[in-house]
């Protein structure tokens, strides 16, 4: 056998062996990843898709603090049950502002991508403090102490500057008022509302979430950041991009 | 036995690999531990105890106990041991070698602290913060420069199987560990960093090295542990040097690409998924040739898996090892994936692999390890070895079993529709179905846990230097 002599070469040498491994080990990744940067292909452009909102942000990184995406997915896939169970199916540009992903590998609770607006402020705040006070055969842990701690939020501007780094498009404003934007959404009547909504657009929720106006807590960014998930899109002017859009394209 | 040392043979570091040994022990059973509480707590979610103590944050202490600190410190030991003896020379670099030992300690520490304080990056299997990654990758290097030391400066004019494989899973993990780790910190003196990538790219950049942690930590090395110690332990040489070769080539090339099989369905593009299921359904002949590889050494020694409860265990993980990776290119089709994605059933099929092959090759190399580095002529008792087994086995069963029911029994019930064609089942109705399944899994890894108690009591008789009046290990003495 003549690819067993061969192969003696190999055990003779070890680095030898070493750069042989590694370059049959890179040529997979190589090919499946590289492509995923060629954007445009990969994630369709869709109308309201924007950067998180500093408490959003916060209430994300309480979020991935606390394991949330270890029993919660938020990727809706295409498959009719899913579709009628949770909404419109996930996509990609839903979560380009996510450093890094929350889809989740497990469904141990519901699917969260589409859960914004779905349940009041007050249903939120009850379920995080004791989930079995509104669903009596949930078995989610009971999260009462975020109501009473007060959310980090002096440091977002650095929050919001490293995510610039890394490709979230942050304005210098953005960054600057990170601070006042967080505090101002998390109230009823904040006289920096006006920049926040600026900022980040109308559409953008800000009220006293946990609806305990002497403390910003860390459940108002929590909530935040649940009652905007899945809501950023405009389904009305989404259409999905199949083999035709690309002939009209080609067309032009 | 032949104990006699050789005037030829190097005086070995085995100091070393009776620490990582030790640690080995010592962090499997604080990782099955922590995978029962977590078990409970999804039947009776009373015991979680916010903020340190909820199943968000002790399902990553309880992974990453599993994996890098039970699996990490076997892989240590083992790889130490087994490239001393096949290239017949001492690991190259002593405080290299410690530093290895209290280096990797270290990350684990500062990892599984992290994780009870709400300190991760949120990504399975590389939770641990930017600092601990950085740790990490100078404590691998050290790892990687030691190993290959050894093999450069070996006697033995062939590089030994095993250490094929151990030197794939040492560069391929760095490569992965590196790829996967990119971030930004938030600031030097802080522990928040944001990935590099973000959405799709991250996905696909994540399950690239998750599966390849599977892949390369908890298959390419566990291998490496296959091909020395069952050879040595049944006293045959290895079946086919030529399938070795076809298994070890072709496993590492394909495994690479199975990675998105973790993300159908989703917003990743087609040709990605397509691509990582057609790989995945190929991984099965790899995986199979090195299963029929490590079965069939025991060509014309078949009689001692009957007395011998160590090889059992090798033998009965090398079937596990067969049986997972044929139920995993199986659940990466894309029509069978659609029904056992997010459900238990995924569990299940790691727990298969996990406490069947990585749990019991690595008990298997214990038992044989030990005494040897404590210099006795076999463990305390063989026969608690073997009480051990057959707890481990049935544990298994139970586990398994309860995550293949409760696993195809929600993704049934998540899309079944009633007579007017609306969803049948609530969410939580399904959580409730789960309920029993649940208790039975625990009860499952509480014999595993029980097992490994057994297995640690075991060891400490054994380095004490006691020996069971049990006619088993007569009867092995006999034989011998």
């Amino acid at each position: 056998m003549s690819f067993l002599k061969k192969h003696e070469h190999l055990e003779r040498n070890s680095i030898l062996m070493l750069v042989c491994i590694i370059v049959v080990v890179l040529i997979g990744g190589v090919i499946e990843i590289i492509p995923l940067f060629r954007m445009e292909t990969v994630i369709e452009p869709v109308k309201g898709v924007r950067p998180y909102t500093p408490l959003e942000l916060a209430g994300q990184n309480i979020y991935i603090r606390e394991g949330c995406n270890v029993c919660h997915s938020q990727q809706i896939r295409p498959l009719r049950d899913e579709v009628v169970r949770y909404g419109h199916y996930s996509l990609a540009a839903e979560s380009m502002y996510d450093h890094p992903f929350l889809w989740g590998s497990k469904r141990t609770g519901p699917d969260l991508a589409r859960v914004g607006g779905r349940y009041s402020d007050e249903w939120h705040t009850a379920h995080l403090i004791n989930p079995r006070d509104v669903v009596p055969e949930s078995i989610m842990p009971t999260y009462s102490m975020l109501a009473k701690r007060a959310v980090r939020l002096d440091d977002m501007s650095a929050h919001l500057k490293t995510l610039r780094i890394v490709g979230v498009p942050y304005t210098d404003d953005m960054i600057r008022e990170a601070y006042d934007d967080a505090m101002a959404q998390a109230r009823v009547d904040s006289p920096n509302i006006d920049g926040l909504k600026a900022r980040y657009g109308e559409k953008v929720n800000a009220r006293d979430f946990d609806s305990n106006p002497n403390l910003t807590s860390e459940m108002d960014a929590l909530i935040a950041y649940l009652q905007v998930l899945g809501t950023m899109v405009d389904f009305t002017s989404y259409e999905p991009r199949s083999a035709e859009p690309q002939k009209k394209e080609a067309g032009k | 036995m032949n104990t006699q040392v050789n005037a030829n043979t190097p005086i070995y570091n085995d100091d070393v690999v009776r620490f990582f040994s030790l640690a080995t022990v010592f962090w499997g059973i604080a990782g099955f531990a922590v995978g029962l509480l977590i078990a409970l707590q999804m039947a009776f979610p009373a015991l979680n105890f916010e903020p340190f103590l909820t199943f968000g944050r002790l399902r990553p202490l309880h992974t990453s106990a599993v994996i890098f600190a039970f699996g990490g410190n076997a892989l240590f030991a083992t790889s130490y041991y087994i490239v001393q003896r096949t290239c017949q020379a001492r690991l190259w670099n002593d405080t290299l070698a410690w530093l290895t030992f209290y280096g990797y300690q270290a990350v684990i520490l500062m990892a599984g602290l992290g994780y009870i304080f709400g300190v991760t990056q949120g990504k399975e299997y590389a939770e641990p913060e930017w600092y601990v990654d950085l740790w990490l990758t100078i404590v691998w290097v050290a790892y990687l420069l030691v190993f290959l030391g050894t093999l450069i400066k070996r006697k033995e004019p062939h590089i030994y199987v095993a250490n094929w494989f151990f030197l794939a899973f040492i560069i391929t993990v760095a490569v992965l560990h590196l790829g996967n780790g990119l971030s930004v910190p938030v600031s030097l003196f802080g522990v928040k960093s944001y990935t590099v990538m973000s959405g799709v790219q991250s996905a696909m950049i994540q399950w690239w090295y998750g599966h390849n942690a599977v892949g390369f930590f908890l298959t390419a090395g566990f291998l490496g542990m296959m091909y020395y110690f069952i050879p040595k332990r049944a006293e045959r040489p290895v079946y086919s040097y030529r399938l070795s070769i076809l298994h070890f080539w072709s496993l590492i090339f394909i495994y690479i690409w199975a990675g998105p099989h973790h993300l159908h369905y989703t917003a990743l593009p087609d040709w990605a998924q397509t691509l990582g299921m057609t790989f995945s359904i190929m991984l099965w002949m790899p995986s199979w040739g090195g299963m029929i590889n490590g079965m069939m050494t025991l060509s014309g020694a078949w009689h001692k898996l009957r007395q011998d409860p160590v090889l059992r265990f090798m033998i009965i993980a090398v079937a596990f090892y067969g049986m997972s990776t044929f139920e995993g290119p199986l659940m990466s089709i894309k029509s069978v994936n659609a029904l056992s994605h997010y459900t238990d059933w995924t569990i299940g099929h790691v727990h298969s692999g996990a406490l069947g092959w990585v749990g019991f090759i690595t008990f298997g190399a214990l038992y044989y390890l030990i005494p040897k580095l404590w210099g006795r002529k076999e463990v305390y008792s063989l026969r608690l070895v073997e009480i051990h087994l057959w707890t481990a086995t049935l544990g298994i069963v139970l586990y398994i079993v309860a995550m293949w029911i409760s696993g195809i029994m929600q993704g049934l019930m998540w899309r079944s529709y009633d007579d007017m064609g609306f969803l049948e089942y609530s969410f939580v109705e399904t959580v409730l179905a789960m309920h029993p399944y649940y208790i039975l899994r625990a009860l499952g890894g509480a014999l595993y846990v029980a097992g490994a108690l057994i297995m640690a009591y075991n060891f400490w008789r054994t380095i004490k230097g006691d020996i069971a009046q049990d006619k088993r290990i007569q009867v092995q003495e006999a034989i011998a």
